[in-house]
C-alpha cells in the first residue's frame, strides 16, 4: 500500500449483461476514486447501476472492461479465491436483507469472517465480542436471529463486518427494511464508526434523509455518474 | 480449520436432526443388512463345519450310485449286503468300524399319537461309529440283532411328540404292520446347521428293518470309520478295490457306487455356504449405492436451501475449496454416523438371529472396518457433486436467493 494510491479506484468501469437484443449496459464507463475514511453515499434510481457498482467494488463481480485498483492494486488481475482473500481482509458487506445465518446465534454470526480468517476459539470469540459491544448489543449475543427486531439483526450484521477490521464497510441499503427511528440508529452507529475507527464507507440508499448521513453524495443515473459532491468535510 | 469444519458439519446436521436421520437411513440399513449378512454367514460357516467334525472326520459313507447322498438311500443302483460291511471290517487294515445301515420314512404310531419319522435299521456298531449315547434303557442286545426282535430306540423328538412326560421304556411303538418294543431312548443330540432335526427317528435292529419293513437283505449304506493314523485316501483306496471286486466290477466299467469322506463333505458345505454369505452381501451392498444416492439427494436439496448462506459465506470471505470442504466433511460425517449406526443395528441383528437360529455369534472387525470406510467413501463419491456445485456459486445471485 503506497500512500498516495488512493483507496478504491475504478476507471472506465464497464459492465454489461447478456449479448445481442438482450444486451443490457449496467455500467458504462464509471470512473470513481474512493480515498481511505471517507463516507461515500451512492443514490440513483433503480437501475441506474448503484448495485452493480456496489457488487464491482465488493469484488463479488467483475467489470466487462475498466480496471479497479483496490489500494492501488489491480482487482482485475485477481482470480476468483484471490477476490475472496480480498473481501476477507478487507471488506465488510452489510445487506439491505441483514443475511445473518439462521438458526445460528448472534455471537456465530460474528465469528463467521474470523473463521475464514483462520483465527481459533478463544481470539475469535473476544473479537466477536467487542464488535457486538461496539454496535451495542453485547447482551443480545446469545439470540438467535429470530429473536432480534430487524433494527437489532442490522446491528449484528454491522457487527459482523467490523469484526474482520475492514479497511471498508459496503453497505448496501442498510435502512431498506428499518422504520426511520432505527433507519436514525444504525445510521449514527455508521457515521460513529466511520469517525471513531476510521473505516470508510461506502453505502447505496434511495432515501435523501439518510444519504444526508454521509459527507459526500454519488448520484448514478442509467449507468453513470451523474452527481458528486462533497456534502460535509470528512472527519 | 480442519476440526472446525467437522464442527460446523456436526452442528449443521443436528440443527435438523430428524432428516439427517431420515438422509442417513438408507446407509444405516445397507451398512446394517451387509454386517448382519457377513456375520450370520461366518457364524453359520463355523456352524456346518462343527457339525460336520462332530461326525467325526476320519469317516467316510459308502453308498450305491454315483449320484452321491439321497434321500434315504434309496437308488436305482445296486445295494450293499451285511456281508460287504462285514468283509470291509475284516479284510482292510484301514476299516475300524464299518457299520451297514437302511433308512426309510415311516409314521410312528402310539396310541392315538402318530408322528412322521425316519426309520433306521441299524446295529449297535452304527451307534459306535456315530457315537450315539442313551439318556433311558439300553441299545439292542446281540441276540436282539442275530434274531431280528421286534426292538427299537427312538429320538429324544419321538420321546416328546409320543410321550410326553410318560416313560416309554417297554412300551410298544406301531412302525406300519411292525408292533416293538421301546427299549431306550437316545441322547438328545439337536439340529443341524441344515435344519436337519438328529433327534427325529426311531432305530430298530437291521435284522428286523430287512425282515419286516424292505423285505429284503439290502443294505443301503454303509457308515465307515479309519483306523487311527490311516490316511482316509488310503481307506478310500482300499474300499474301492474291494468293493469293485465283491460287486464284480470289470476293470474298465465305472463304480456302481461311491465313497464320500466327510471332510470333503464339510468343505463342500462351507462353500456353499461361503458362496451364499457373498451373495446376499453383495445384494446388501447395493442397498448401500442407493443410500448413497439418497444421500446426494438430500446434500443437494440442502445446496439449494442454503444457497443464501453459501452467499453469505462467500461474502465474507470463504474460498471455494472452503465451501467445497464444508459440504463435503457435511456428507463424510453424515454417512459416517450412518455408518455406525449400521454397524450397531447390524451387530445387534447379528446377534439376535444367531441366538435364534443358535449358531455361534462371530463379529468381524475387519467386516466393521470395512463397512466403515465404505459408508465414508460413500460420503466422499456422493458428497463432492452436491459440494461442487455450492463452491460454484456465483455470490451475487447466492445471495439474492430467497
Amino acid at each position: 500500500m503506497t500512500a498516495a494510491a488512493p483507496l478504491i479506484e475504478l476507471s472506465g468501469i464497464t459492465k454489461i449483461y447478456g449479448s445481442g437484443e438482450a444486451e443490457v449496459r449496467a455500467l458504462r464507463g464509471v470512473d470513481l476514486t474512493i480515498r481511505a475514511g471517507e463516507f461515500v453515499a451512492i443514490m440513483g434510481a433503480s437501475g441506474s447501476g448503484k448495485s452493480t457498482a456496489m457488487n464491482v467494488l465488493g469484488c463479488l463481480d467483475t467489470p466487462t472492461a475498466g480496471t479497479y485498483r483496490f489500494e492501488g492494486v489491480d482487482v482485475g488481475g485477481l482470480d476468483r479465491d484471490q477476490r475472496a482473500l480480498l473481501r476477507r481482509n478487507y471488506l465488510g458487506f452489510v445487506f439491505q436483507g441483514y443475511n445473518l445465518l439462521p438458526r445460528t446465534s448472534a455471537l456465530e454470526n460474528v465469528e463467521l469472517p474470523l473463521i475464514y480468517k483462520g483465527l481459533q476459539g478463544g481470539e475469535r470469540r473476544q473479537l466477536a465480542q467487542e464488535a457486538l459491544e461496539k454496535v451495542g448489543l453485547s447482551h443480545r449475543a446469545h439470540h438467535d436471529p429470530s429473536e432480534l427486531s430487524g433494527g437489532q439483526q442490522q446491528r449484528v450484521a454491522i457487527a459482523r463486518a467490523l469484526a474482520g477490521k475492514p479497511d471498508v464497510i459496503l453497505a448496501d441499503e442498510p435502512t431498506g427494511n428499518l422504520d426511520s427511528k432505527r433507519s436514525r440508529e444504525i445510521m449514527e452507529l455508521l457515521t460513529e464508526l466511520n469517525i471513531s475507527e476510521k473505516i470508510t464507507i461506502v453505502m447505496v440508499t434511495h432515501e435523501e434523509d439518510m444519504a444526508s448521513y454521509a459527507g459526500r453524495l454519488v448520484t448514478f443515473l442509467d449507468g453513470s455518474i451523474s452527481g458528486d459532491k462533497i456534502t460535509r468535510k470528512a472527519g | 480449520m480442519l476440526w472446525e469444519t467437522v464442527r460446523l458439519a456436526v452442528q449443521a446436521i443436528f440443527r435438523n436432526t430428524l432428516r439427517s436421520f431420515l438422509t442417513v437411513l438408507g446407509i444405516v440399513i445397507g451398512v446394517a443388512a451387509v454386517i448382519a449378512m457377513v456375520t450370520v454367514g461366518q457364524g453359520s460357516q463355523q456352524q456346518v463345519t462343527a457339525d460336520v467334525e462332530s461326525l467325526g472326520t476320519n469317516t467316510l459313507m459308502v453308498m450305491p450310485g454315483q449320484g452321491g447322498m439321497q434321500s434315504g438311500g434309496f437308488t436305482a443302483d445296486r445295494a450293499f449286503t451285511r456281508a460287504d460291511a462285514e468283509a470291509m471290517e475284516e479284510e482292510l487294515s484301514s476299516v475300524e468300524i464299518a457299520a451297514p445301515y437302511s433308512m426309510t420314512s415311516i409314521a410312528a404310531v402310539y396310541g392315538n399319537e402318530n408322528h412322521f419319522t425316519q426309520l433306521a435299521g441299524a446295529d449297535k456298531s452304527l451307534m459306535l461309529a456315530m457315537e450315539w449315547k442313551m439318556s433311558l434303557g439300553r441299545p439292542f442286545t446281540d441276540v436282539e440283532e442275530k434274531a431280528g426282535r421286534p426292538v427299537c430306540v427312538i429320538g429324544e423328538t419321538i420321546r416328546q411328540e409320543l410321550f410326553g412326560n410318560i416313560d416309554p421304556v417297554g412300551e410298544t411303538l406301531r412302525l406300519k404292520n411292525l408292533a416293538c418294543e421301546i427299549v431306550g431312548v437316545l441322547d438328545a443330540k439337536g439340529v443341524t446347521s441344515f435344519g436337519e432335526d438328529q433327534d427325529d427317528l426311531v432305530a430298530i435292529p437291521l435284522k428286523t428293518f430287512q425282515r419286516r419293513i424292505a423285505g429284503n437283505d439290502d443294505v443301503s449304506l454303509i457308515y465307515t470309520t479309519v483306523r487311527d493314523g490311516v490316511s482316509t485316501e488310503r481307506a478310500m483306496r482300499e474300499i474301492e478295490v474291494l468293493l469293485r471286486e465283491r460287486r464284480r466290477i470289470t476293470s474298465g466299467e465305472e463304480d456302481d457306487f461311491s465313497i464320500m469322506d466327510m471332510k470333503q463333505f464339510a468343505t463342500i458345505l462351507s462353500g456353499i455356504t461361503a458362496v451364499l454369505t457373498g451373495l446376499l452381501s453383495s445384494v446388501a451392498a447395493v442397498s448401500l449405492l442407493v443410500g448413497g444416492i439418497g444421500i446426494m439427494n438430500i446434500m443437494l436439496v440442502s445446496v439449494t436451501e442454503r444457497t443464501r448462506e453459501i452467499g453469505i459465506r462467500l461474502a465474507v470471505g470463504a474460498q471455494a475449496g472452503q465451501v467445497l470442504l464444508q459440504f463435503l466433511v457435511e456428507a463424510i460425517v453424515l454417512s459416517l454416523l450412518g455408518g455406525a449406526l449400521g454397524i450397531i443395528l447390524g451387530l445387534a441383528l447379528a446377534a439376535l438371529a444367531a441366538n435364534l437360529m443358535s449358531i455361534p455369534f462371530t463379529p468381524d472387525a475387519s467386516i466393521v472396518f470395512l463397512a466403515f470406510a465404505f459408508s465414508a467413501a460413500v460420503g466422499v463419491v456422493f458428497g463432492y457433486f452436491p459440494a461442487r456445485r455450492a463452491a460454484r456459486m456465483d455470490p451475487i445471485e447466492a445471495l439474492r436467493h430467497q
